[in-house]
């Protein structure tokens, strides 16, 4: 089975921060790290070629500093690394990022399964895995939180719904997004870790996989950011400290006036 | 190609950009602000400098579509066995907003099969149109062959805004339609408004994990596509019984084979799964503490007739299972009332309830964030808090009497009758 997974390199979302003064970003020692969401899908990779045996190789498009989280990849005992970077890809949104993942895809030769975690957590849309499919022409399944059987030409998966789940049948070759219940992601051990470090990683440009430059990048990305800010809400609501008693009884005023009570 | 552009002159150095930049791509180099290879162009320092000293030069050799040639605004009514999906309430209301400001019209699109029951509970909202997407092999959700009926459906109409709930359907196909006509799509809005005389719709949504918010518009492709948020938006309520225009379309061949065959639908309704439906809900924090500290909470919402939500410490502590989660990662919630207890207020749990009625936090930190989107806080320990104010709503039920206790489910058993 030869398997692809596609990771992205985002900022650590968890120390990204509003700073209350200034409301401005507070990023300040934050790194670059592999998507948190995609480590569920390079894990589930490498079960299924333990199971079936084959290849891993993870794909990304990014800047070259990306390279650093295509290592930490590696360490888990991916086969192969590629990244697809230049400076035309830059200011991709979802569509022309799947367009060029899609090039790649195909210039390494195609692949029965091509995993994604379900969203990245920078920008949170989850469109790339369902865009890059259409892209291959494959089908997909979304939300995968359980492989119940996975053989060559085809997958039995389990798809997360907003009520429950529902039990897919997928042909391969084709496009999965997996959720975090899938698995539980294995550490790095020391060796794995040496290994990614030197482990020869493949660099494919616009070129290489052929893309139509009106497709990549900006000038291939139909949407654009105009204006970002930080979230504000505020309530001029009473807080009660030293009289508590008044503000319970503040409380049940409110129950009352929604007609809670 | 398109790049990012400093205009040395108008630059003085002060290095918010630098800060600013999420991609740390741009440097102050032996005195001059210089951008580096890990710029992506998202405009970030373009909005921060105080100086306007940077743009982002595009080049336009793209092919242009006609724009003007597409009009109406489009709501995909999520249906499941003939049930609307409340979220296409709130997306009416919405998209009547922008088809009054556009000067269109509003169309809602069923895809499915035995749609005439949902048709109808349509015709109840001010719509001048249904499209009604209707096959055998719709019967099922699945993403391939909703999204190439609604591709061809689209490439036909030529819609100029289509709307759809960023439920688990909605995000799993949109984005296939969006690659398929070739468009952008802008997921999980929380705000949508037109900007100018051309009709642009400005997008806007939570991003790097809630931390800030984007606006997001699709400049020079149609139709401009969002999925929005469940319970963001509030939801119209039905009028009368109208006559709507009814536009039959059936799939081509292509659009309605798929590969994939739902072998299984599993959907186990629990009060978890509704608490995006509640009129009430009461969620526990980190500072619940434990698993039976939830007990207190069940006893509070049950108290007021409402379903248990959590942030995501609580979750991932264990205490509460997943479904249970209100917030970036989990439920978005647009309750009457909400209540906050043991929870700090991180900005990706107030994506998830903000929009409630009316907020009652309680808190024993008086700094803690959740107090900023209060209308009652108060502060103190929760276990000793929540106790006193189930005593106190008891004691009022009690005093108004057994027969005006409306709007709440019955009081949990052992603390039926008001003993006071
Ligand atoms: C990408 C991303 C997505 C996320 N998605 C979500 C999401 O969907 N939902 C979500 O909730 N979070 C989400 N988070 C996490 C979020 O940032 C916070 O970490 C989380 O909401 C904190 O939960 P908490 O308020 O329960 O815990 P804490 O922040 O630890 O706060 C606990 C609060 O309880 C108070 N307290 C303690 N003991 C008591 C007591 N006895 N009585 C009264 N008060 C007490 C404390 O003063 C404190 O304010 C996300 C984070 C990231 C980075």
């Amino acid at each position: 089975m030869k398997i692809a997974v596609c990771v992205k390199q985002v900022p650590d979302t968890t120390r990204v921060e509003v700073d209350p003064e200034t409301k401005t970003l507070v990023r300040e020692g934050v790194e670059s790290v592999l998507n948190p969401l995609d480590t569920f899908a390079v894990e589930e990779a490498l079960r299924i070629r333990q199971g079936l045996g084959g290849t891993v190789t993870a794909i990304t498009l990014g800047p070259p500093q990306a390279e650093r989280m295509l290592r930490q990849v590696l360490a888990f005992g991916v086969d192969e690394g590629v990244l697809v970077s230049g400076r035309e890809f830059a200011g991709s949104d979802t569509w022309s990022t799947s367009y060029a993942l899609a090039r790649a895809v195909e210039t390494l030769g195609g692949f029965d399964l091509i995993l994604c975690g379900k969203q990245a957590v920078d920008g949170d849309t989850g469109h790339v895995g369902p865009e890059l499919s259409v892209h291959l022409g494959l089908p997909q399944a979304t939300y995968v939180r359980r492989m119940r059987e996975i053989e060559p030409d085809h997958a039995v998966v389990e798809r997360l719904t907003d009520a429950g789940y529902e039990v897919l049948r997928v042909p391969l070759p084709a496009v999965m997004t997996v959720v975090k219940d899938l698995n539980e992601p294995r550490l790095p051990n020391l060796e794995d870790l040496f290994r990614g470090r030197f482990a020869p990683l493949k660099r494919l440009g616009r070129q290489e996989i052929a893309a139509d430059p009106a497709q990549i990048g900006l000038d291939g990305s139909p949407t654009r950011v105009v204006e970002i800010f930080s979230p504000s809400v505020e309530r001029a609501g009473r807080i009660y400290e030293e009289d508590l008693g008044a503000g319970i009884a503040q409380a049940v005023r409110l129950l009352e006036e929604e007609g809670l009570l | 190609m398109s790049r990012l552009e400093i205009i040395q002159q108008s630059c003085d150095l002060c290095g918010l950009c630098v800060e600013e930049c999420p991609f740390d791509a741009l440097a102050i180099v032996e005195g001059w602000l210089r951008v580096g290879e890990g710029c992506v162009l998202c405009g970030v320092c373009v909005e921060k400098c105080p100086a306007d000293a940077l743009c982002i030069v595009e080049e336009r050799e793209r092919e242009e579509r006609d724009l003007g040639s597409f009009s109406g605004v489009w709501v995909l009514a999520e249906q499941s066995a003939g049930r609307i999906h409340p979220v296409t309430f709130q997306l009416l209301g919405k998209g009547r907003e922008l088809a009054d400001r556009r000067g269109t019209c509003l169309c809602a699109v069923l895809v499915g099969d035995d749609l005439g029951a949902a048709a109808k509970a349509l015709c109840c909202f001010p719509v001048e149109k249904i499209f009604v997407a209707q096959h055998p092999s719709l019967a099922r959700f699945r993403s391939g062959t909703y999204a190439a009926a609604l591709a061809e459906l689209i490439e036909r109409e030529r819609p100029e805004i289509v709307l759809c709930g960023a439920t688990s359907m909605g995000r799993a196909f949109l984005p296939r339609v969006a690659a398929l006509v070739k468009t952008g799509l802008t997921a999980d809005c929380t705000g949508l408004e037109i900007a100018d005389e051309e009709g642009l719709l400005l997008q806007t949504r939570p991003a790097f994990g809630g931390n800030i918010m984007a606006t997001i518009v699709c400049p020079r492709h149609r139709p401009q596509m969002a999925t929005v948020r469940p319970n963001v938006l509030p939801t119209l309520e039905p009028g009368r019984l109208r006559d709507v225009e009814m536009v039959r379309f059936t799939p081509s061949g292509g659009a309605i084979e798929s590969a994939v065959e739902v072998l299984e639908v599993c959907e186990k309704q629990t009060d978890a799964v509704n608490i995006a439906e509640a009129d009430v809900v009461v969620s526990g924090g980190r500072g619940v503490s434990s698993a039976q500290g939830f007990g207190l909470i069940r006893e509070l919402a049950q108290e007021l007739g409402g379903a248990v939500g959590a942030s995501r410490a609580a979750v991932d502590a264990g205490w509460i299972p997943y479904p249970h989660q209100v917030g970036q990662t989990g439920k978005t919630l647009q309750p009457k009332l909400y209540v906050a207890c043991g929870i700090s207020g991180a900005v990706q749990h107030l994506v998830g309830m903000q929009s409630a009625g009316k907020i009652i936090a309680i808190n024993q930190d008086p700094e803690a964030p959740i107090f900023r989107v209060a209308d009652v806080g108060l502060v103190g320990d929760l276990h000793v808090i929540v106790p006193r104010w189930i005593e106190r709503i008891r004691r009022r039920r009690a005093a108004d009497g057994p027969n005006n206790s409306a709007g709440a489910s019955a009081p949990p058993p052992g603390h039926g009758e008001g003993r006071s």
